[in-house]
């Protein structure tokens, strides 16, 4: 298929790309008006369908509309092609004609793989108006680009291209070669020098606002605008283009090279057309579009210029963010113009941020300017979501300026988490901030380690959105000094999941009112005798203990919230974050501490909220880290031999012992049965020995045990072959007494 | 702003599949940026750039129907003439989607779920979130409106160039603009010249 697009009215000349079976040529004009030409080139491939979309969709027209654009025939493409053809060679442009062209838009998107045909057809007609140039693009966006090399633009044609057609071309690049001669091609070729010439221009788009302003209580800036006119000139118009698009060129054009010239050029590339495109439509005259980007940038600014220009532009930058943050306390009238307050404070705070950057002499002239706003702020939870750029610019600038950042954190790891868990924008943001910067949190936030527990309330929420973030971030939370409390958490995170969403219905239901529904949680939540236990979950910072006395009581009062979704989602993820932290926990964590943990393990898998699969998940989490922590410090397994015993712990009960013997049955089971891989050491004698005498004593405090006491020891060594099986007899024969053996093998309380 | 891709996706409320009823992306292909080994040819391309698409509205359209079943709403039918209200009761949230699925770098999709249908904006990390929020809702009221998908009708598939004269105004090349209620006034009068035709 071959798009000839060509005009017969300006003398334009003409781009040739050959396609994979589609030819594009055209003639890209000065005027937004081109001509549609198609023809098929007999090319080899066949039309290929895919067929294993789904079939199911909303409704039953859109389905059967999708389902002929993928079936179509190739004939019935054709015919179907020279009846547009035929429209587009007519004078009259009808609805028809529009009609056919959206159907061939169709037709070809439907297709996940190209669709071809082969037709010959001749030239075309004028297509005047914008809907056909959109039109056509979306067409000719689902057809195949150029796969030839930068040899096939032409130099002089490329120039002519509208906005449009640039960025198709430009999306549809094939290699990184050919977006670097595009770009240099469409930047004629001079591209620090184009780059030059808009950031000035962008300087004066953004000086008109301090035109704007000072004029009487009736001017509001940027965010009224003028208040009797409602159409714009060309200069307030190019002065929203450069706000919107001034960040990303600041971090583009400013930033440090980091090899990838092409990306950048490229991305510079597209802000310029999107700055040109926009300039298109603040003109008037609509038919009067110059596309190029190089002669919208006109004169360069004639204002005295005692900076090079890319740090008049910064320093520009600087002042116009700066004026924008002290006009924000005026309040905008209409609630979208509030939105758009808090969207462009958020925007310039992050401006401030990048050219502080570049420039840390900016540092103290900006501080003043971020601590007011900070302090009108802070107290306001409906700008949260502005305090977290604040808090960015205190991370990265904070220590140069010397300045306290106490009330910041104060809010993003205590308010926030804790008042507004509910936020999921708020939510994505702060984890987000917390990711970006780790390593700085982790050296200036002290308090960022004690913070899991406000933390985890988004993870209890809303557990599907947030996840990702907190496999990333839950390494960093855990350290010896938080570890035994935090698994704790972890286990009743969806205790915390049904709390909040108690807390949140608590507070919309009228105090008076009773929980109708014959909620008992609720009553439970309100009531005073069980407040310390949620005040517990609800807590903003660790330390203050590692869990609760009466957590069965918690459960049992939490029972009727097993199959509620937060709660069942929030359970889902349980397991995959208790990996993550045993995973973790080993590379910090001593001897002692390990033990502690494995305790923590036994007591709490019966101690758990009764949701269907979420007790036998957590023990199977439980069983392999148990291995592996006995294999990686054998003498774990005495402790548990020693310490596990109903005189030693009152919750030692039946069901522990039983729960800790066959894991430890497992371990020497998986130790004992099979002979090492070649090359590796034998097990250690003490191991075998240490396990067999703790499986022994457990044995003897839960005589149903006794029988499962013997086990197959296998051993190279023929001394330590001996020393094993001796000390096997010597532990048999005990058993054989099982009154005695309990004395004998459970120490005294002491 | 690039990547930058705007889709409507259909979801289905009874199956567990949903189809891209509509798709854009700006820009420069990302990928052509990373170290690869190869480079992809442009029928792949195309198609790598569909099935980038599909992750994304796989991933929105099971994060929607979580949200909403957490949420424990009555999904509210709401009828042509109602886009407002429809607009008000929608379901939103924003993704994390990790860098390398299912593009290069991460990117954040913000979705409003409107019934059975399904609105994202995938943004970059630099973009504004709280403005992509704003443009992302005005784009769907916009969508709700002039292609009618209220009603029954199947009118997005054959009307894509109104979400495309749509997304050349209000999201110009993919950038996401400043706009107070008079410059959006100017253009959305603009807009609704142009859906007249």
């Amino acid at each position: 298929m071959e798009f000839r697009i060509s005009s017969s009215s300006c003398s334009s000349r003409t781009l040739h790309c050959r396609r994979y079976g589609v030819s594009l040529a055209g003639e890209m004009v000065r005027h937004n008006s081109y001509r549609l030409h198609c023809t098929f080139s007999h090319s080899a491939s066949t039309s290929l369908r895919n067929a294993h979309l789904s079939v199911i969709m909303y409704s039953h027209g859109s389905e059967s509309l999708i389902k002929q654009a993928r079936e179509i025939q190739d004939s019935e493409l054709q015919k179907f092609y020279s009846r547009l053809v035929k429209l587009l060679q007519g004078k009259e442009l009808g609805h028809e004609t529009v009609d056919s062209l959206q159907r061939l838009h169709l037709i070809l998107s439907a297709n996940k793989y190209i669709r071809t045909a082969s037709e010959e057809a001749s030239v075309a007609p004028l297509l005047p108006s914008e809907q056909f140039q959109v039109l056509s693009s979306a067409v000719l966006r689902e057809t195949l680009p150029p796969a030839a090399h930068s040899g096939n633009y032409s130099q002089e044609n490329i120039v002519q291209l509208n906005s449009h057609a640039a960025a198709l071309l430009l999306s549809q690049a094939g290699s990184r070669a050919d977006v670097s001669s595009l770009c240099s091609q469409l930047l004629r070729g001079l591209e620090s020098h184009h780059v030059t010439l808009l950031s000035k221009k962008l300087v004066d788009w953004l000086r008109y606002a301090s035109i704007l302003q000072g004029g009487g209580a009736s001017s509001g800036g940027f965010f009224t605008g003028p208040r009797s006119r409602q159409s714009f000139t060309e200069d307030q118009w190019m002065n929203v283009f450069s706000f919107s698009a001034l960040r990303h060129w600041l971090l583009t054009y400013h930033s440090v090279s980091n090899g990838n010239g092409t990306a950048d050029t490229a991305h510079r590339l597209q802000l310029s057309l999107s700055l040109s495109h926009s300039h298109s439509f603040s003109n008037d005259d609509r038919s009067e579009v110059d596309g190029s980007v190089v002669s919208m940038v006109s004169a360069t600014s004639s204002s005295s210029r005692l900076l090079p220009p890319k740090e008049r532009l910064r320093e520009k930058s600087f002042q116009y963010c700066q004026r924008l943050i002290e006009q924000s306390d005026r309040k905008a009238h209409k609630k979208s113009d509030a939105d758009l307050q808090k969207a462009c404070l958020v925007e310039a705070v992050c401006i401030l941020d990048c050219v502080c950057e570049e420039d840390a002499s900016l540092v103290f002239r900006a501080f003043p300017c971020i601590k007011a706003l900070f302090g009108r702020l802070s107290s306001d939870l409906s700008f949260a979501r502005v305090l977290l750029p604040i808090a960015q610019f205190y991370l990265n600038h904070g220590e140069i300026a010397a300045v306290d950042c106490g009330l910041v954190w104060a809010l993003v790891f205590g308010r926030f988490p804790a008042e507004l868990f509910n936020d999921p924008f708020l939510a994505h943001e702060l984890l987000r901030f917390l990711r970006l910067n780790l390593e700085s949190l982790q050296l200036r936030v002290p308090q960022y380690t004690h913070s899991f527990p406000n933390l985890l309330k988004f993870l209890a929420w809303d557990s599907p959105a947030v996840v990702d973030d907190f496999v990333d971030l839950l390494p960093s939370l855990v350290t010896a000094g938080t570890a035994v409390e935090l698994l704790h958490t972890l286990l009743d995170l969806p205790c915390l999941s049904a709390t909040l969403v108690l807390q949140v219905r608590s507070t919309c239901l009228p105090i008076s009112e009773q929980s109708g529904r014959g909620l008992l949680s609720l009553d439970a939540f309100r009531s005073p005798s069980f407040r310390g236990l949620f005040l517990f979950l609800l807590r903003g910072e660790a330390g203050s203990g590692d869990t609760i006395d009466r957590l069965s009581t918690l459960h049992e009062l939490l029972v009727e919230t097993a199959d509620w979704p937060r709660v069942v989602q929030c359970a889902q993820t349980v397991p995959v974050l208790l990996h993550i932290f045993f995973n973790t926990v080993i590379t910090v964590a001593d001897e002692k501490l390990l033990a502690h943990l494995i305790l923590v393990m036994l007591e709490r898998s019966s101690l758990l909220l009764n949701i269907p699969k979420y007790n036998k998940e957590i023990h199977r989490v439980f069983s392999s880290h148990l291995l592996r922590l006995c294999k990686l410090h054998p003498s774990l397994v005495w402790v548990l031999g020693e310490y596990l015993s109903v005189s030693c712990d009152s919750r030692c009960s039946v069901t522990l012992i039983t729960a800790c013997f066959e894991a430890l049955e497992a371990v020497l089971f998986e130790i004992t049965s099979s002979a090492p891989p070649p090359g590796a050491d034998c097990p250690a004698p003490r191991v075998v020995t240490t396990l067999m005498s703790a499986l022994a004593k457990l044995a003897s405090r839960s005589h149903d045990l006794i029988p499962r006491g013997g086990s197959v020891a296998w051993c190279s060594d023929e001394e330590d072959l001996v020393a094993i099986v001796t000390r096997g007899e010597e532990l048999w024969s005990l058993l054989k007494a099982p009154g005695v053996a309990q004395s004998v093998l459970t120490p005294p309380a002491h | 702003m690039l990547p930058d891709p705007h889709s409507v996706p259909g979801q289905c409320s009874r199956g567990r599949e949903s189809r891209v009823l509509y798709c854009r992306v700006f820009g420069p292909d990302e990928s052509l940026f990373t170290d690869q080994e190869r480079e992809f040819s442009p029928e792949e391309r195309r198609v790598l750039q569909r099935e980038q698409t599909a992750v994304v509205a796989r991933q929105v359209r099971s994060a929607a129907s979580l949200s909403r079943g957490a949420a424990g709403r009555l999904l509210m039918e709401a009828l042509p003439g109602e886009e407002a209200l429809a607009l008000q009761e929608a379901d939103s949230g924003v993704l994390r989607l990790r860098a390398g699925d299912p593009f290069p770098e991460e990117m954040s999709a913000l979705w409003l779920g409107v019934q059975s249908l399904g609105f994202t904006l995938v943004c970059e990390p630099h973009e504004n979130l709280l403005l992509a929020e704003g443009t992302l809702r005005t784009l769907t009221r916009h969508c709700l409106e002039y292609l009618h998908l209220l009603g029954p009708g199947s009118e997005v598939l054959l009307r894509s160039d109104r979400i495309d004269a749509l997304l050349s105004r209000l999201l110009p090349h993919g950038q996401l603009l400043f706009l107070n209620h008079r410059f959006a006034h100017s253009l959305e009068k603009e807009v609704a010249a142009y859906m007249t035709k």
